[in-house]
C-alpha cells in the first residue's frame, strides 16, 4: 500500500494532477455548477466542455511541440503558423464565390495546411541541415510569420460566412464539439505513432546524443525534418481552429503567445527542456491545466490587473512541486521528522 | 561599429538632399504669417497600420490634405518610436510647416520635440497623447474622449432601462489591461450608471479586445452568471466575440442578452443593423478634415484649441442600416 502510494506520488504526473484537481475544486466552490454537463441543442454544453473545445489548440500545438522539445529542440513559430494557416483559409474562402461549398472549405483547408506544412519544412532545414539552433531558427519564422500573414489579410480581420469552416471551431460531431474530436485524433496518431512503435525511443535518442544516436544509426537529419513539419502541421490545424472559433482571420491576435503556453503545457507535463524522455500524457493534462486556470480566472471573478500575477503564482507552484531539488528537501524534511518523532518516543520511554 | 556608422551617415546624407529638395531648408512657421495653402508642406508620422481602424484613418488624413491642396509628408513608423524620431527629425530638416503625429507611445518625446520647438515648427497630436510636463512643446491634441466614449454608453443604457425596477445585471468586457481606452471607456461607463443603485457591474474581464478573448470570457461569464442582461464591451471586436458566445448558449443576442459597443468598425455596424447589437458609440479614426482646419489655423497665425475631440456619434439598429453602405472601415 506505502510502496504504491510512494510510487504515485514520485510519478512526474503526479503533481500536475493534483493541481488539475485543485483548480476545479475552487471552480466548484466558486460556481456549484461548474461540473455540471447539460445537453442543448442536441449538443453537450458546460463549463468542462468549454474547457476541452478552447483548450484543444493549445494541446494539438503542444503535442507537436512535445515531439521538438524531446529531441533537445524548441518551435517559437508555431503562433505565427497557426496566423498564417488562418489568414491563407479566410482568404482563399472570401475569394471564392460560394464560401459555403464544403468542396471549397475543403480546399481552403488543404492548401492552408500545405503552407503550414511547408513553413515546418523550412524549420527543419535551417535546424537539421544549416545548423542553427533552434531557437534562432525558428524565431526567424515567429518574427517574420506574423508579417506574412498581415500581408495575406492585407492588415484586415477577414471575417468569412461559412457554415461548413465554423464547424471546425464551434461545430458538434455526436454531440462532442469537432475541436475536441481533432485534437484527440492528433494525441492518439502521435501516441500510436511514437509508442507503438520505435519512433518514440529514436526521437528521445537524437535528444540525449544526437551524435551518438548518429553513429548507432540514427537517421537524425530525416528525424528533424519530421519532428519540425509535424509540430507546424499541428500549429496550423490549431490556427484553422482557433480562426474557425471566431469566423474572422485576425493576423495579429490569432495564436499570440500560444507558442508559450505550448511550452508551458510541455513542461508542466514533465518533459524537459533538455531533450530526451517525454511524456505526452503529461502534455495533455499540462494544457488542460492552463485552460482550466484561464476559465479559473473568469469564474472566481480575479480581476484582470492580477491575473497574470494569479497565473505566475500557479505555475510556480506546479514547477517548484515537481522539481527534483524540492522533492529531495521534502523527504529530507519527512526523514528529520521521523528521527525527531523517534527520539521524542525514546527519550519519553526512558 | 563600422557598418553603424556608415549606415547613419548615408542616412544623414539623404536627409540633406531631401532639405535641398524642400526649396534650401527655408524655416517656415507661423511667425512669418500665412502662405497660400498649396505651398504649405506637412509632415505626418503614422503609427503603423496594425488595424482596419489605423488603416482607415491613414486614407482618411491623406485624401483630406490631398483635397485641400496641402503637401503631405507621409511616413509609416511600424510600431516603432525611433523611427518616428527619425522621421521628425528629418521633417524638421526640410523645414515643413507644420508636423503631425500619432505617438507610438506616451513618454521619450521631449527631446525631438524641443528641436522642432527651436526650429519655430508647431506640432499636432493626432488620436493619442504624449506624457510630457510641458506642454507648449505641442500647439494642439486631436483625439477621441475615452471617458466620454464610456459615458455615453452608460446613459444609452440609463435610457434603456429607466422604465424597469428590475435590477440590470451587467457583464463588461475589458479593453487590453492598461491601456488608455480601457482605463477611460470603464471609468466613463462607471461614472454615467453609478447613480442608480439597480445597475451592477456582475463581472468584469478582459478580452484583451480581440474576438477570441470575447468570446472565450463571455462564454465562461454567461455560465457562472446566467442571470445577466446586458454585455458592455469596450470594442465591436469583443462584441463580435460575445454574440458567438451567447448564441451558442442557446440565447439570442441583442434580445435575451443586450450589447453595447465602442468602435463602429464595419463588421460592428452589421451586426448592429442584424440586431445582434443594440447600440454603438463611434470612435472615428476619420480626423483628416480637423486635422487639415488645424493647420490652416495655425497657418492664419491663430492659436488652435489645445484639446481638439474627434467629431463622433452614436449608432442605433436603424442609422447602422443607413450608414452600413458607405462606411469606409
Amino acid at each position: 500500500m506505502n510502496a504504491l502510494l510512494l510510487r504515485t506520488v514520485s510519478s512526474r504526473l503526479f503533481w500536475p494532477i493534483v493541481m488539475l484537481l485543485v483548480l476545479v475544486l475552487i471552480n466548484v466552490i466558486a460556481f456549484p455548477d461548474f461540473l455540471t454537463v447539460t445537453v442543448k441543442d442536441g449538443h453537450l454544453f458546460g463549463s468542462i466542455i468549454d474547457i476541452l473545445r478552447n483548450g484543444a489548440p493549445t494541446l494539438i500545438i503542444a503535442v507537436g511541440m512535445t515531439l521538438v522539445i524531446a529531441t533537445r529542440g524548441i518551435d517559437l513559430s508555431v503562433g505565427a503558423v497557426a496566423a498564417i494557416s488562418g489568414a491563407v483559409a479566410c482568404s482563399i474562402l472570401l475569394g471564392s464565390s460560394d464560401p459555403g461549398n464544403p468542396g471549397t472549405v475543403a480546399v481552403a483547408v488543404i492548401v492552408a495546411l500545405v503552407i503550414s506544412l511547408v513553413l515546418g519544412v523550412w524549420n527543419g532545414f535551417l535546424v537539421s541541415v544549416i545548423g542553427i539552433q533552434p531557437i534562432i531558427a525558428t524565431l526567424i519564422l515567429m518574427t517574420a510569420g506574423r508579417g506574412v500573414a498581415m500581408l495575406i489579410t492585407e492588415g484586415q480581420i477577414l471575417t468569412v460566412n461559412s457554415a461548413p469552416f465554423k464547424e471546425l471551431g464551434s461545430g458538434f460531431w455526436l454531440g462532442i464539439p469537432v475541436a475536441v474530436v481533432i485534437g484527440a485524433v492528433i494525441f492518439a496518431v502521435a501516441a500510436l505513432l511514437t509508442r507503438r512503435t520505435a519512433l518514440g525511443m529514436l526521437i528521445e535518442s537524437v535528444g540525449i546524443n544526437p551524435e551518438a544516436s548518429r553513429q548507432a544509426g540514427v537517421r537524425a537529419r530525416v528525424l528533424l525534418f519530421t519532428v519540425y513539419a509535424f509540430c507546424a502541421l499541428s500549429a496550423g490545424i490549431a490556427g484553422l481552429i482557433l480562426t474557425a472559433n471566431q469566423t474572422a482571420a485576425d493576423a495579429n491576435n490569432t495564436g499570440l503567445f500560444i507558442e508559450l503556453d505550448a511550452i508551458l503545457a510541455v513542461v508542466i507535463g514533465g518533459t524537459s527542456l533538455a531533450g530526451g524522455r517525454y511524456s505526452l500524457a503529461g502534455t495533455l493534462v499540462g494544457a488542460l491545466v492552463i485552460q482550466t486556470l484561464v476559465t479559473t480566472v473568469y469564474t472566481v471573478g480575479i480581476p484582470p490587473i492580477v491575473t497574470m500575477v494569479f497565473k505566475a503564482a500557479v505555475v510556480t507552484a506546479v514547477c517548484l512541486l515537481q522539481s527534483p531539488t524540492t522533492n529531495a528537501a521534502f523527504a529530507q524534511l519527512r526523514q528529520r521528522l521521523a528521527a525527531r518523532t523517534a527520539r521524542v518516543k525514546e527519550a519519553a520511554a526512558s | 561599429m563600422k557598418k553603424k556608422f556608415l549606415g547613419l551617415a548615408a542616412a544623414g546624407a539623404m536627409l540633406l538632399t531631401l532639405a535641398g529638395c524642400a526649396g534650401g531648408g527655408t524655416s517656415a512657421g507661423s511667425s512669418e504669417g500665412p502662405k497660400p495653402v498649396d505651398q504649405l508642406v506637412v509632415g505626418f508620422s503614422q503609427v503603423g497600420s496594425e488595424s482596419g481602424w489605423r488603416t482607415a484613418n491613414t486614407t482618411d488624413i491623406q485624401a483630406a490634405f490631398k483635397d485641400a491642396g496641402i503637401e503631405l509628408k507621409f511616413s509609416d513608423a511600424q510600431q516603432k518610436q525611433e523611427n518616428q524620431i527619425k522621421a521628425i527629425r528629418s521633417y524638421i530638416q526640410q523645414g515643413v510647416d507644420v508636423i503631425a503625429f500619432s505617438p507610438v507611445v506616451e513618454t521619450g518625446w521631449d527631446a525631438v520635440l524641443n528641436e522642432a520647438k527651436a526650429a519655430n515648427i508647431p506640432v499636432v497630436l493626432t488620436d493619442r497623447a504624449v506624457d510630457s510636463a510641458d506642454d507648449s512643446l505641442y500647439e494642439s491634441f486631436l483625439g477621441s474622449d475615452f471617458v466620454e466614449e464610456g459615458k455615453k454608453a452608460g446613459q444609452w443604457v440609463l435610457d434603456e432601462y429607466k422604465d424597469s425596477t428590475e435590477p440590470v445585471k451587467i457583464i463588461q468586457l475589458e479593453g487590453t489591461t492598461g491601456a488608455a481606452p480601457a482605463i477611460d471607456r470603464a471609468e466613463g461607463f462607471a461614472d454615467a450608471i453609478k447613480g442608480d443603485d439597480k445597475f451592477e457591474v456582475v463581472a468584469s474581464q478582459t478580452g484583451d479586445f480581440t474576438r477570441a478573448g470575447g468570446k472565450q470570457v463571455t462564454e465562461a461569464l454567461l455560465k457562472s452568471n446566467p442571470d445577466a442582461n446586458l454585455i458592455y464591451a469596450h470594442n465591436d471586436d469583443m462584441a463580435l466575440g460575445a454574440i458567438e458566445a451567447i448564441e451558442a448558449a442557446g440565447l439570442k443576442p441583442g434580445v435575451d442578452i443586450k450589447i453595447v459597443s465602442v468602435d463602429a468598425v464595419k463588421d460592428g455596424m452589421q451586426a448592429l443593423a442584424d440586431g445582434k447589437i443594440n447600440y454603438i458609440v463611434e470612435c472615428s479614426p476619420l480626423l483628416g478634415k480637423q486635422l487639415v482646419d488645424i493647420v490652416e489655423q495655425i497657418n492664419d497665425g491663430k492659436t488652435p484649441e489645445k484639446r481638439i475631440i474627434t467629431e463622433e456619434t452614436t449608432f442605433t439598429k436603424d442609422q447602422a442600416a443607413e450608414a452600413l453602405p458607405t462606411r469606409q472601415y
